[in-house]
């Protein structure tokens, strides 16, 4: 007797595995769904790439030619060749180390709160906060900070007053990421750690941190990125200046942004021309032109650095888990 | 070394909701005392209040007395963090420091704690450690290799030896098997045996088998009712409980009656 259903439902079974109308249609949609998935992604590939390709292939002689990493624009017209873009260099490292060596202790010391402290309505604050700051266009941040230093205390424009602004930018994105990276922390060990008898303070110095490094680095890293290209606080902050000037805070300082900027304002009417055959001019080489690109190169490069220093770090620690 | 938790009058709550109510029982110096229990009848939340764990989730609160030889550790200047120290505790997952050598887990209670040792002493320290949880052997050759690339149940062990380098005087284990294999798991529990000699056990388990292989002492907790908190049905000889126990519940949960 209990044979006898399990005959008659086999051959449908089968039926039901090879064919039927459902599966096809099943597999026409996961078709379907695969070609637009993989289209989406070459799509978002192709301005990566062209983005890419642009710059290197502009930006490359500038960057490859004697003098780029050790001499300035110092004496040099936007028709002359050659020059650096040391200057800047400096003056975008310099900001962005102050802007991080004000940030990062501040941004930690906030998502250790959130994540490990923050009970109730402070904390609720202190996140909504967080989010505004997320959300502030960085001209504002400039303008306030221009109000505040400059027309208020009477400051005068610096490159510490850019770290400033940047400071403002770069918290709200190393919050999220280290808090994101501390909550991914398990509970388990910061419980292990209590029953050792470790105080808290302790448990989240040598226990939490350490053990979600690898991410709070990364964290830090895409800010100093999110930073570094930033141009709305040099323009409203900054003034730019073909020397070197390693000073933060007296006079003008050049950075890689503000240098680009210089580069490409300046760089239609300077071009070389030559009279043609026709009687027309022609532009033979604008140098003003290779310099932005590379500059632009430069800045880029320096980020990808970072990044790659940041994921060497992320390896290393899993390395030694 | 061991010591004696008597526990009166305990309620449990967190937030507005009680877990357990009304637990009274005493724990005997060097021996094993096992709870069991269905699941959510609140015998990881007792032992957790045993060295103020449950402490650590907020809105957790706990009335009644809990005695260490006499000494009320939920007295207003007594530090959990020093009641931890003398009562240490296993988890259910093997919970080795991810960023930590086999060595530093092992050291981790004494370093973190700031205790300030010479490296003579701290070797000394994870050799008796780890010695004791059967694991030295095993390890000896690899010490400065990472804790979790140990198997599960070299790393319960290892999370042992952590527990015990901090010597303390009472070790509670909240299903310290549960995550391991047949094999890992009598590992386990011949080690449970040899570290009665010298510490105070408490240990929670589901396994009612492994209750009976290790405990001299057993407590057994139920539900007192549907959506009723937990409470401590009867606490007896491990033999006893399982061969003849006054409560018409206990013999109906070991016999599988039920839970």
């Amino acid at each position: 007797m209990r044979d006898a259903p399990m005959t008659t439902y086999a051959p449908t079974l089968a039926k039901s595995l090879s064919t039927g109308r459902g599966v096809r249609l099943r597999k026409a949609k996961s078709g379907l769904a695969a070609v637009l998935v993989t289209g989406s992604f070459a799509v978002a590939l192709v301005p990566l790439v062209w983005l890419l390709w642009t710059v290197i292939s502009k930006g490359l002689h500038a960057v490859t030619r004697d003098g780029w990493f050790t001499a300035s624009q110092r004496n040099k017209t936007y028709t002359d060749p050659g020059g650096g873009a040391l200057h800047a260099i400096i003056g975008t490292a310099e900001q962005v180390a102050l802007c991080s060596a004000i940030s990062v202790p501040i941004a930690l010391l906030v998502a250790i709160y959130l994540v490990e402290y923050g009970r109730g309505a402070l904390a609720r604050v202190t996140t909504f906060m967080v989010d505004i700051l997320t959300g502030i266009p960085s001209i504002v941040a400039a303008l306030f900070i221009y109000a505040v230093f400059i027309g208020t205390l009477g400051q005068s424009k610096a490159g510490w007053l850019v770290s400033l602004a940047l400071v403002l930018l770069m918290i709200p994105v190393i919050v999220r990421t280290a808090e994101e990276m501390l909550r991914l922390v398990p509970n388990e060990l910061r419980e292990a750690s209590y029953a050792l008898g470790v105080p808290k303070w302790r448990t989240v110095l040598r226990v939490v941190l350490p053990t979600a490094l690898a991410g709070i680095v990364t964290g830090v890293i895409l800010g100093i990125a999110r930073v570094a290209g930033e141009t709305a606080p040099l323009l409203v902050l900054g003034t730019y200046t073909p020397n070197r000037n390693s000073d933060l805070f007296h006079g003008p300082q050049g950075t890689l942004p503000s240098f680009i900027n210089d580069q490409t304002v300046n760089a239609s009417s300077h071009g070389t021309y030559q009279l043609g055959a026709d009687g027309k001019p022609h532009l033979v080489h604008n140098f003003a032109v290779d310099r932005l690109w590379g500059a632009a190169l430069t800045l880029i490069v320096i980020v990808m650095l970072l990044n790659l220093i940041g994921r060497l770090v992320g390896r290393f620690q899993k390395i030694s888990d | 070394m061991a010591k004696r938790i008597d526990v009166k009058d305990v309620d449990i709550y967190y937030g507005k909701f009680q877990a357990v109510r009304g637990v009274n029982l005493t724990i005997e110096p060097r021996s094993v005392t096992a709870f069991i229990g269905p699941s959510g009848c609140g015998k990881s939340t007792v032992l957790r209040t045993l060295n103020r764990m449950h402490e650590v989730v907020p809105g957790a609160r706990v009335s009644g007395d809990v005695l260490l030889d006499g000494e009320d550790i939920y007295g207003s200047s007594v530090d959990p963090v020093n009641v931890r120290r003398t009562i240490g505790m296993v988890f259910q997952r093997p919970n080795p420091f991810p960023t930590m050598s086999i060595y530093d887990n092992v050291v981790a209670g004494l370093k973190l704690q700031g205790t300030r040792m010479r490296k003579h002493e701290l070797d000394d320290a994870v050799e008796r450690s780890l010695v004791s949880a059967n694991l030295w052997h095993e390890v000896r050759s690899r010490l400065k290799k990472p804790g979790s690339g140990l198997s599960g149940g070299q790393q319960q062990r290892l999370c042992i030896a952590r527990a015990i380098a901090v010597q303390p005087q009472v070790l509670l284990m909240d299903e310290p098997c549960s995550a391991l294999d047949p094999i890992s798991t009598l590992a386990i529990e011949d080690l449970i045996q040899q570290l009665k000699a010298t510490y105070t056990i408490v240990i929670v388990t589901h396994n009612m088998q492994q209750a009976a292989r290790v405990s001299d002492r057993t407590a057994f907790f139920n539900l007192a009712g549907v959506s009723q908190p937990g409470e401590l049905v009867e606490m007896d000889d491990t033999e006893k409980i399982f061969s003849n126990p006054s409560d018409k519940r206990t013999e109906d949960y070991i016999s599988g009656r039920f839970g």
